[in-house]
């Protein structure tokens, strides 16, 4: 029986056949009738990374296997989501080493994107933390690996979105924190150049990113808030907040009930919205104490914030400039976007740490991430801005693309041929592939 | 420390009742016929709860090391769930006296022969409480399925029974009738949905049932409707329906 599937951006939809798995025992028995087969986790990626004709749901395998509290090591099945290990390691002292802006993915997920968060110009990406993963190939064979053992198939593995085999048990190291909560410092940036200055000025804080309002022109080409932030230690909380400093609760969650109409959101909406996120920042500086969900998963309040796109979907566009080229690249491209008109929702911009993996995202430079609405023109005008980012060195991240072409691909992941060798080496045949890795002909 | 007892931990209902239970805080002991597929499920509900999960090997039908089994209980559970069935291959059996055996054994024999040891523990403590999850199958014999049903129709009486006796030891019996539940037994068969309870709904009745100390719980209330007007079709014209 075929199910309609999509991930988080509602585009593209696929008819596939998916079943679930709770022990590697059931997993191999379901692996020799299903090619043309992908890893699912929680379907937060945005496109079709995690679309296949065949999907093998990681979601009930699902446990805790290993936590050492006292060194901070975590170890689980493939399908525990982020917000689960939240609730386990935060009240012993502990917090995820990398996160996305989003809880509700699982770890399985993590690794195979190489996620990574609002530190990574200090701490890298996800793969960085982990230790050890076992992998089941297409040969049947349960593999552990780790940068010591089968060190191969754990680089390709890491950011290899699913194309060596299905991630079974992660192994990582957790990060220390006194306290649940975050020091937030907010600045506000009158336009791209005050921006970009102030994230060198912050290099050294652990969390950073901005919202960047895409429509401004003129002066204000690139206002910006800067959020800045650090693991608030427990002298510097309120009493109110010492009193359960590790165990926050958890806030009501808004739901989206239904796809809104798409004419709700046009130029001038998104405009208004820009207006009253950035002036709701009073002062040009402001800090506060806030908690970890605040500040790590703002959306994540609102579940089903994606319906806001309406039931045609949204793209995200995330892309990487190398730092050389960023300002020319980022000025050139917010300008494109500008006088388009396509709108952006959000829009966030970070600067990157050094990080040269195989087919994992990130590398030094600003990164921009852009919700566009499916609409008349979006496609082609994506095309053309590949062709910008191409220009001037940069790529488009897999996990939120659903569009890419194969050139543009090809063009700008150096590491390719390697990734392509040892991912053959593993998954012979094809075995496993997604809607996306035959779109770009990974394999 | 409150613990219970979870007779058959390898099913999906054991799963459940081992979450809400353990999310209560209790100390969970996972007893099966394969333990090592008990391992992750103990890491899980340990590291999740902060509770302490213990895996035991625990064959129903192996009737001969009920005893051993129940003195190696250390300290001894206050609650025990008794979840473990065999549904069999009811054509196989009307002509297998082996696969009918081996119906009767588990859902019957090794039912009886484990409660009645843990039972005579409570009365002697004077508390503890007994959960068995028995079968609407069992209320009336059917072609499709009499070999299951009777078995735990013979289950359902043996609970009733045990429950009167131990009425005044203080001692609860709770005799749970599921339904359909979308579990591995009943895996590729399609059930009706408003029939069909997923194993945390029936986790989550049980637990309010032994809470309120029920008697008998039918998880979905359609059930009971459905099996009063069942039994109340008389044999005459009930002989002559393909159910």
């Amino acid at each position: 029986m075929k199910d309609q599937i999509a991930n988080w951006g509602n585009y593209p939809i696929a008819q596939s056949t998916i079943f679930s798995f709770d022990s590697t025992r059931s997993l191999c028995d379901r692996l020799n009738e299903n090619r043309y087969l992908i890893a699912r986790g929680n379907g937060r990626c945005y496109g079709d990374s995690a679309l296949a004709r065949n999907i093998a749901s990681t979601l009930k395998y699902n446990r805790f296997i290993a936590f050492d509290k006292d060194n901070g090591t975590l170890t689980c099945q493939a399908g525990v989501l982020l917000s689960e290990i939240i609730d386990v390691i935060m009240p012993k002292g502990w917090f995820l080493p990398v996160t996305p802006g989003t809880k509700f993915i699982t770890i399985g997920g993590a690794v195979a994107c190489d996620v990574h968060g609002k530190n990574h110009h200090k701490e890298g990406s996800f793969s960085r933390h982990v230790v050890e993963i076992s992998v089941v190939c297409s040969d049947g064979q349960h593999r552990v690996c780790s940068r010591s053992e089968n060190a191969d198939l754990f680089e390709a593995t890491c950011g290899g979105m699913g194309l060596t085999g299905i991630i079974m048990d992660v192994k990582f190291n957790l990060k220390k924190v006194e306290s649940s909560y975050i020091l937030q410092k907010k600045v506000k940036a009158k336009n791209l150049d005050e921006i970009m200055d102030l994230f060198s000025q912050h290099e050294s804080i652990t969390y950073s990113m901005a919202w960047i309002d895409c429509l401004m022109g003129g002066k204000n080409f690139g206002r910006s808030i800067m959020m800045a932030g650090e693991h608030a230690r427990l002298d510097q909380l309120s009493i109110r907040e010492k009193g359960h400093p590790l165990n926050p609760k958890q806030k009501q969650k808004i739901t989206v009930p239904f796809n809104v109409p798409s004419f709700v959101l046009n130029k001038l909406t998104v405009k208004a919205f820009n207006a009253v996120y950035y002036n709701k920042t009073r002062s040009k500086n402001s800090e506060s104490i806030i908690s970890y969900d605040q500040f790590f998963y703002p959306l994540d309040s609102i579940y089903h914030w994606n319906r806001m796109y309406g039931s045609r979907g949204f793209l995200q566009y995330q892309f990487v400039l190398p730092l050389e080229s960023s300002y020319k690249g980022l000025v050139d491209i917010l300008g494109r976007i500008r006088t388009k008109g396509l709108g952006s929702f959000l829009a966030v911009l970070k600067l990157f740490g050094e990080q040269n993996d195989l087919l994992s995202f990130p590398m030094r430079g600003y990164t921009l991430a852009l919700d566009f609405p499916i609409s008349k023109g979006v496609f082609e005008f994506l095309d053309e801005l590949d062709k910008v980012v191409l220009h001037y060195g940069g790529r488009i991240y897999l996990t939120k693309d659903a569009r890419m072409k194969k050139e543009i691909f090809w063009n700008s992941y150096p590491h390719l041929k390697r990734f392509q060798e040892i991912a053959r080496k593993y998954n012979p045949e094809n075995h496993f592939s997604s809607l996306q890795s035959e779109r770009l002909q990974v394999l | 420390m409150s613990s219970i007892l979870l007779l058959g931990a390898n099913s999906d209902v054991a799963v459940a009742v081992g979450v809400k239970y353990a999310s209560k805080g209790y100390d969970i002991v996972l007893a099966g016929r394969r333990p090592d597929e008990l391992e992750t499920l103990k890491s899980d509900l340990e590291i999740r709860f902060g509770i302490m999960a213990r895996v035991m090997l625990f064959d129903a039908e192996n009737t001969s090391g009920h005893a051993d089994f129940c003195n190696q209980l250390n300290p001894f559970p206050e609650k025990t769930f008794c979840v473990f069935g065999y549904l069999g291959n009811q054509n196989k059996a009307e002509s297998d006296w082996d696969e009918a055996n081996h119906i009767i054994q588990v859902n019957f024999t090794g039912a009886l022969s484990i409660v009645s040891r843990i039972a005579n523990r409570y009365e002697l403590q004077k508390e503890g409480t007994i959960i068995g999850i028995s079968s609407v199958a069992g209320e009336r014999g059917r072609q499709s399925n009499y070999f299951y049903g009777s078995a735990k129709a013979g289950f359902t009486t043996y609970l009733s029974g045990l429950r009167n006796r131990l009425a005044n030891s203080g001692v609860h019996v709770l005799t749970v009738k599921p339904g359909f539940i979308d579990t591995k037994m009943i895996h590729g068969v399609s059930t009706p949905k408003i029939l069909t309870a997923s194993p945390k709904q029936v986790a989550e009745a049980i637990f309010r049932a032994d809470r309120k100390k029920k008697n008998v719980l039918y998880v979905l209330s359609s059930w009971r409707i459905i099996m009063i007007v069942i039994k109340l079709i008389p044999e005459s014209i009930f002989k002559k329906l393909k159910l």
